[in-house]
């Protein structure tokens, strides 16, 4: 078992040190000369505008929220994937209770829209969803 | 040589804690954290704990991080503010790490650590987990599912604004 260790810790050593070879090995032969055009961010060919320090968008947090709950999920699912063939299909119905348990907090959080990228349902808003809104409201 | 890797993940343990409390940059910082992280799975492993390993390399690692990565990037002062920590109250600091050094080591010396070890081969632990959790402890598992069911809904509610 232990050997086993040695393996993936070599997989990981070879990994770590072939995505900085890469670094090391530019540094070593490519000739150093920098401009301020060529430090600058490449956009395309566009000039780049403002930080790249921005405030990402609020709803990612709730998908990141929820990412964790199932992350946390899975670790048991590996345990039961490993006794699945030993302790037969009674396991199967238990961890579907488990799941089915985990998903009302899912469904949950769907019905009160807070997977909705676009919240069309904001009581007050404005900008850009308040024509949206207005119009809605017309064809009701 | 396993003595050998053992000193190694411990340089790296100390070393990204030492950059996560000392760094300027609080990215940084995070992912400094992510050496702290895979360090302990390492002493895990050599705790003979690999459900334990896997479970801090996929909950910490690719949960936690990743919430504390989101939690600076979606800061609204993100643009404005730089984006650093400092040190304040370094007194008030000082008395509560010499504080909980002292409880640490109050509860560490006294034992005698190396008489009480026996050496234990390397065996994997995750289908023991699994069949206790199955069986025998079948009724936690499943109250397991409704505590995280009650941090779903608590997260999903205390991110709304509107209640």
């Amino acid at each position: 078992m232990q050997e086993h260790y040695g393996i993936a810790l070599a997989f990981g050593a070879v990994a770590f040190l072939l995505m900085y070879m890469g670094f090391i090995i530019q540094k070593l032969i490519a000739p150093n000369n920098k401009t301020e055009l060529k430090m600058d961010t490449y956009e395309c060919g566009e000039e780049p505008e403002g930080d790249g320090w921005l405030q990402f968008n609020i709803r990612f947090y709730v998908v990141a929220l929820i990412f964790i709950i199932f992350d946390i999920e899975v670790v048991f699912l590996f345990l039961w994937a490993v006794v699945f063939k030993e302790l037969g299909f009674l396991t199967f119905v238990e961890v579907f209770v488990f799941m089915a348990i985990l998903i009302v907090g899912l469904a949950y959080a769907w019905v009160k829209g807070d997977l909705d990228w676009v919240k069309m349902k904001l009581k007050y808003g404005t900008g850009r969803y308040s024509a949206a809104r207005l119009h809605e409201a017309e064809t009701k | 040589m396993a003595d050998f890797i053992f000193w190694i993940i411990w340089a790296l343990i100390v070393a990204s804690a030492a950059l996560v409390a000392f760094g300027n940059n609080l990215i940084h910082s995070v992912f400094a954290l992510m050496g702290t992280f895979l360090g302990v799975a390492g002493i895990y492993i050599f705790l003979n704990a690999d459900f334990l390993a896997v479970t801090q390399i996929v909950v910490y690692v690719g949960g936690i991080l990743v919430l504390l990565v989101f939690g600076i990037m979606l800061t609204n002062k993100i643009s404005s503010a730089q984006i650093s920590q400092s040190s304040v109250q370094k007194w008030l600091g000082l008395i509560v790490v010499l504080g909980v050094l002292t409880i640490i080591l109050t509860a560490v010396l006294p034992h005698d650590w190396v008489g009480s070890i026996t050496p234990m081969a390397f065996n994997e632990t995750v289908a023991g987990i699994g069949k206790l959790l199955f069986t025998e402890y079948l009724i936690l598992f499943e109250i397991a599912s409704v505590l995280l069911l009650g941090a779903l809904i608590g997260a999903a509610t205390l991110a709304r604004k509107e209640l």
